[in-house]
């Protein structure tokens, strides 16, 4: 691996920078690796990285069927945040919250992680107390969360509106400093670069089409659009379409797909120190280093694979921030998407093993998997190596459904759903 | 923004409408009789297709009627609406 650093670009500056070669390599699939992450993202690519760097595992191959974060890790809205309510949630995406605030130094590539704060707003009574609620919970957890005044907010965050004319008014917020944003196409290229600096294979436009198992059941190969790969360990990370994926082992999940929309705006000088969200009135927003405004909608109400939704849903969202900045009425919108996001009815990730030996799932992350992109990496890495999860991850199984042990983040969750 | 039909009421925007998940599941006779797995099954587990789905709507700001839709999850595009209680109709592209 070429080492990124200030010697090198004056070096390579020397030679008119001609002396850079490709990030990472782009190999033939083999016919056999040790195991096999399906599923090119954030997610997938990490758990590669870590299940090579940390369990020694380096025969390994991450099978994309696009290119290399092209589904909701280039899709997201890039906030990292960590104040969730239970402890099994706030373990978990502290977890990555920690990763990500060494992240860039240890993939020796910068992932533009801002530690700007996430603001939580307030509209109602009922917002207040369970914001307040959420705040102690979070200290309680060695989770940094504070309650914010209505002027507090304002002054953490100029341009947002507190008048008390509003039909929704600002009653105050929830702050956690330590969140912020990240940028996205960073994190799959930094551990795809890591990742195949130890050795694994990355292997894109190579779509999985069936799963073959055994006679004892357990999983033996992948059949895919470039051939048949051997292996004994699958793990899949595939987003919105992990239900297909996992349908192809006889695998059903707790999961329904929705389509989840975004856009930005034209780029503008900097005007937006944070990021600010609003649960009750469906606003999410931040501004890129590129200067745009990045606004994450809420879902469409219909389960869906088109990774387009309605227009209303947008237009809703804007209303929704046109009241709180009311600076960004004229404002023009360049682009909007959609991306297919896996929810299950706790609104809590699975992170586990399956019902098939040798087959490993991480999904259900919902509208909130990009936060979590380091910690369900490192902790599916080692519930693959291991055969077992991490402490961390172990709550988070497909049996707590049966078993009654939901980790119910729908009902108390710091975001709408 | 979809155009729905419903099957009381003709062509309408989704506006019109609210989503009720998947079509003809329906609840356990005896419920203390069924096995941790079926109910679990009948709780939380859904068809997630990628491809024709039926599911249920309802008309909310119309005739407020529930109703069965069978549509393309690739596309969005409804291959048929019908009335709660008759059958998933056959056919249709895939």
């Amino acid at each position: 691996m070429q080492k990124f650093s200030a010697l090198e670009l004056f070096r390579q500056g020397l030679s008119g920078q001609s002396g850079w070669r490709p990030q990472w390599r782009n190999p033939e699939p083999k016919a056999a690796y040790d195991a096999v992450i399906i599923g090119g993202g954030g997610h997938g690519l990490g758990a590669a990285y870590y299940l090579a760097k940390q369990h020694g595992l380096r025969n390994i191959a991450v099978l994309e069927k696009g290119w290399l974060g092209g589904g909701n890790t280039g899709r997201n809205t890039t906030i990292i945040r960590s104040n969730y309510l239970f402890d099994e949630s706030a373990a978990l995406y502290d977890h990555a919250l920690k990763l990500w605030e060494g992240l860039s130094q240890d993939l020796n590539y910068n992932v533009m992680f801002s530690q700007r704060g996430v603001l939580m707003l307030a509209h109602t009574v009922h917002d207040v107390q369970v914001f307040k609620r959420h705040v102690h919970a979070n200290r309680a957890n060695g989770v940094d969360n504070e309650w914010l005044s209505a002027e507090e907010a304002k002054a953490f965050c100029p341009p947002l509106n507190i008048q008390p004319n509003m039909r929704y008014p600002v009653l105050g917020g929830a702050l956690q400093r330590r969140g912020g944003t990240a940028r996205h196409d960073a994190v799959a290229w930094g551990y795809a670069r890591a990742a195949d600096a130890l050795g694994v294979d990355i292997i894109e436009n190579c779509e999985v089409t069936a799963i073959r198992r055994n006679a004892a059941g357990a999983v033996e190969a992948v059949e895919t659009t470039r051939g048949v790969i051997k292996t004994p360990k699958i793990g899949v990370s595939a987003a919105g379409h992990t239900s297909v994926v996992l349908g192809m082992a006889g695998v059903r999940l707790p999961l329904e797909s929705y389509p989840l929309q975004a856009l930005v705006s034209e780029p503008i000088k900097p005007v937006f120190p944070c990021v600010v969200m609003s649960n009750t009135i469906h606003a999410y927003i931040s501004q890129s280093d590129k200067g745009e405004l990045v606004i994450g909608a809420g879902t469409d109400v219909y389960t869906s694979y088109t990774q387009r939704g309605g227009l209303h849903i947008n237009q809703h969202t804007l209303e929704a921030i046109c009241e709180l900045f009311p600076m960004f009425r004229r404002m023009r919108m360049l682009r909007n998407w959609g991306g297919i996001v896996d929810v299950t009815p706790d609104r809590s990730p699975i992170i586990a093993k399956t019902s098939v030996p040798g087959l490993y799932v991480n999904c259900g992350w919902g509208t909130g998997g990009f936060k979590a992109t380091p910690g369900a990496a490192h902790t599916l890495a080692w519930t693959i190596a291991k055969d077992e999860p991490h402490p961390i991850n172990a709550p988070f199984t497909i049996e707590r459904f049966r078993d009654g042990f939901l980790i119910d983040e729908a009902a108390a969750a710091a975001v709408a759903h | 923004m979809l155009l729905i039909t419903c099957p009381y009421c003709g062509p309408r925007p989704e506006l019109e409408f609210s989503h009720g998940g998947e079509a003809h599941i329906a609840r356990p006779e005896k419920p203390s009789e069924l096995s941790i797995e079926d109910w679990t099954q009948y709780l939380y587990l859904r068809a997630n297709p990628k491809g024709l789905h039926a599911e249920r709507w309802r008309h909310l700001h119309g005739c407020a009627r529930f109703f069965n839709a069978l549509r393309d999850t690739t596309t969005d595009q409804f291959v048929a609406t019908y009335k709660a209680g008759e059958p998933r109709p056959t056919g249709g592209a895939a």
